[in-house]
């Protein structure tokens, strides 16, 4: 118990230090690597909490692609950091504002929040296996694909539609460009193109 | 006091011995890895290859790492010096990491012959090769050079893009077995006809993608764009010299090791015997395992004396338009096929 | 060819295949290299290598400083001086070739009229230093007293041809 509780003092703390950095350091490259940090330690507290199956899509879906994806567009950056200083002081006061008052909306939802009363009773919890029967792959590939499978599809199909729509906002066909046609070079075999003669000294073909 | 010692010392200390145990014949699997690498290519150009340290060149890769040993890091001005310190040691650390749940064989009661026996096992071995890119990434940013730079965003690119289909084939291997479990797997390749139950006859196509894609993971040949010699002088490496370049070295040829093994467990069986007559069930598990690791290995080094590099975007244009669709049917094909002819596996946990 | 053979020789990588059987037929052969520092390749009479002032029999040296070879070298590698020895013959008080520059042409032992310059049979002079390529008189008679078996060897070989 006491490793456990170790491990997961060492993992939240890590987690709250490296997002304290994402947004305190100066370089955005620090920034992402901080960032993939993070969420390695999150994945360290989903596998304490007997979640290992959340904790290794973490790992593959955020850190090994989304993460990359801002990497490679935050090292291409070319940020002029003196430019993005300039007139820091002139909208702090908004900006402060700003942020007081999504605090402020923070700190009332949370102060008020209560579960709806049917949440914690029957139909929820009925459908959620209870631990140590099955392992969490299956249990949640149980309730994702039963009881949550028109939301799944939903989440599936928006996503479909956003790839789509970025597909078609930035492919343009130019008009007049050769392409390589590869299934065509494979096609070609050396006996349809090359012809070997034997040629007789002095003769000529 | 006694119990102290048998709650927590003896545990740990049984589990270092298990660590030492597979990292370190995995080291010097990987130092003769490019001794081999260099004989078995040497032999396909009708050279002779290394031949003078020792006898036949045997110590030749001692002499390779006592020289990269010796020599000075060196950590070039305008570089991002904890980045550029830190991105080998990832490469490195995560070529050994993901050992863990690799299972070699099994003991005699059953249980496998592995570090961790984890329930997604398989999963954590595609978590752990995703990160692979971030050693490379962040040693062609932190190098503040264009060629290492250029090497980072192309295997970046790379990597992310072969990902998707190495995740497609896992899940077409996943819906033959039902677990994500290493042993499980290899156990589910069992059966009475010996090596025609392996997932490479009846996936075929997948084993081959799994493959070519796992060439690509490792930055191989014939896609080793990432540190193309010719055009990038070494790519995301260029900067790095001694001990530092040295893990770079070893942590890329780890993953090779890595990506054979993984072939060996999804596809050619783990450790079991080819055949389920007496001389090959003689032979033990481990024994079995080694051997079909060294026989992926010998392919990554004969695929490198045969094949030409591709062009970015026939590397790009094969990951996405052939691996994907095709994985992506597989995945269809092969759980509609297994639905409808009863074939699905028992529920595992 | 028919769509079916396109389509099958496709689908099983048939030139990927080949190609791989192909280095796997080569890997059985025998290496055609030879093992280098213990093994040497057949040097032709005419290798142009590493440069040797040679003596006559009876210890005399040859050169007579006639300056044809620093005339005629393209790389202006040579540097002669010369004045009359203490019993009247002309000899070279300094004859310096500077490795470094030399081009192996071979045209400093085509102009000595008395084979005196000529480009040995050695071609393993490497040094860790530039300056040990800065031949002088003596390390040049020195190569001559060295090769000079192999030399008069070439040089009887090739007369024929001459």
């Amino acid at each position: 118990m006491i490793v456990q509780a170790l491990a997961f003092y060492l993992f939240a703390a890590i987690a709250i230090a490296s997002g304290a950095m994402v947004i305190s350091s100066r370089n955005p490259v620090h920034s992402v690597l901080f960032l993939i940090l993070a969420f390695f330690n999150a994945a360290g507290l989903f596998v304490l909490m007997g979640a290992e199956f959340l904790a290794m899509i973490l790992v593959v879906v955020y850190v090994g692609a989304v993460a990359v994806m801002f990497m490679f567009v935050v090292m291409m950056l070319d940020i002029n950091f003196a430019e993005l200083r300039q007139g820091f002081l002139r909208y702090l006061p908004i900006g402060g504002l700003v942020g007081l008052i999504l605090l402020a909306e923070l700190l009332i939802i949370l102060a008020g929040w209560q579960l709806a009363p049917a949440a914690t009773q029957s139909e929820m919890l009925a459908v959620t296996p209870p631990p140590g029967e099955m392992s969490n792959t299956m249990a949640l590939g149980q309730l994702i694909y039963t009881h949550y499978i028109n939301l799944f599809q939903a989440a599936g199909i928006i996503l479909l539609i956003a790839m789509i729509g970025a597909i078609v906002l930035t492919h343009r066909r130019r008009p007049g460009v050769r392409r390589q046609d590869i299934g065509r070079q494979l096609q070609r075999r050396p006996a349809d193109t090359i012809e070997v003669r034997k040629i007789p000294t002095g003769k000529g073909l | 006091m006694v119990e102290f010692w048998s709650v927590w010392i003896w545990p740990t200390v049984w589990i270092v011995i298990k660590i030492v145990a597979i990292v370190l014949p995995l080291l010097l699997a990987v130092a003769y890895l490019t001794f081999a690498e260099r004989k078995v290519i040497a032999a396909m150009h009708r050279r002779k290859g290394p031949n003078v340290v020792g006898p036949f060149g045997l110590l030749q890769p001692m002499a390779d790492g006592l020289k990269l040993f010796l020599k000075e890091t060196v950590i070039p001005t305008g570089a991002n010096r904890a980045v550029f310190v830190i991105a080998p040691m990832i490469t490195f650390i995560l070529a050994l990491v993901a050992w863990a749940v690799i299972p070699f064989g099994q003991m005699s009661d059953g249980t496998p012959m592995v570090l961790a026996d984890i329930n997604v096992g398989i999963l954590y071995l595609f978590a752990i090769s995703s990160l692979g890119v971030y050693g490379i990434i962040m040693a062609g940013w932190a190098s503040n050079s264009k060629y290492a730079f250029l090497g980072g965003i192309r295997s970046a690119a790379q990597m992310v893009s072969y990902e998707v289909s190495i995740g497609f084939v896992i899940i077409t291997v996943l819906l033959c077995v039902g677990s994500l479990n290493l042993s499980r797997i290899v156990e589910a390749q069992a059966g009475p006809w010996g090596l025609f139950h392996w997932f490479a006859f009846p996936l075929m196509p997948m084993a081959v993608i799994f493959f070519v894609s796992g060439l690509a993971e490792t930055n191989r040949h014939p896609f080793d764009l990432p540190e193309a010699e010719a055009e990038l002088v070494s790519g995301y490496n260029v900067e790095y010299s001694a001990m530092a370049f040295a893990l770079f070295f070893l942590g890329e040829y780890a993953n090779m090791i890595l990506m054979s093994a993984m072939t060996s467990v999804l596809f050619l069986g783990g450790w079991l015997p080819p055949f389920n007559i007496a001389p090959f069930t003689w032979i033990p598990g481990p024994i079995w395992f080694i051997l079909k690791i060294a026989a992926c290995l010998f392919v990554f080094l004969w695929v490198r004396a045969t094949l030409p590099r591709y062009r970015y975007d026939q590397l790009m244009r094969l990951g996405w338009k052939v691996f994907l669709p095709v994985s992506l049917a597989a995945v269809v094909i092969v759980a509609g096929a297994l639905i409808t002819f009863g074939w699905m596996p028992a529920r595992a946990g | 060819m028919s769509f079916m053979d396109r389509t099958a020789r496709a689908f099983l990588l048939s030139e990927l295949v080949s190609g791989l059987a192909l280095t796997f037929r080569y890997m059985f052969k025998s290496s055609v290299t030879i093992n280098y520092p213990y093994e040497k390749g057949p040097l032709s009479p005419r290798f142009r290598g590493e440069h040797a002032l040679r003596r006559y029999p009876n210890g005399e040296e040859r050169c007579i400083a006639c300056k044809l070879c620093e005339a005629i070298c393209p790389a202006l590698a040579i540097t002669i001086e010369a004045e009359p020895r203490a019993d009247g013959s002309r000899r070279t008080t300094r004859y310096d070739i500077d490795m470094v520059k030399c081009i192996y042409c071979g045209y400093c032992q085509e102009a000595c009229p008395v084979d005196a310059i000529v480009e040995g049979p050695n071609f393993e002079f490497s040094t860790e230093t530039r300056e040990e390529l800065l031949y002088d008189k003596q390390k040049l008679l020195a190569n001559g007293d060295r090769w000079e078996n192999e030399i008069a060897a070439n040089l009887a070989a090739d007369a024929p041809y001459r």
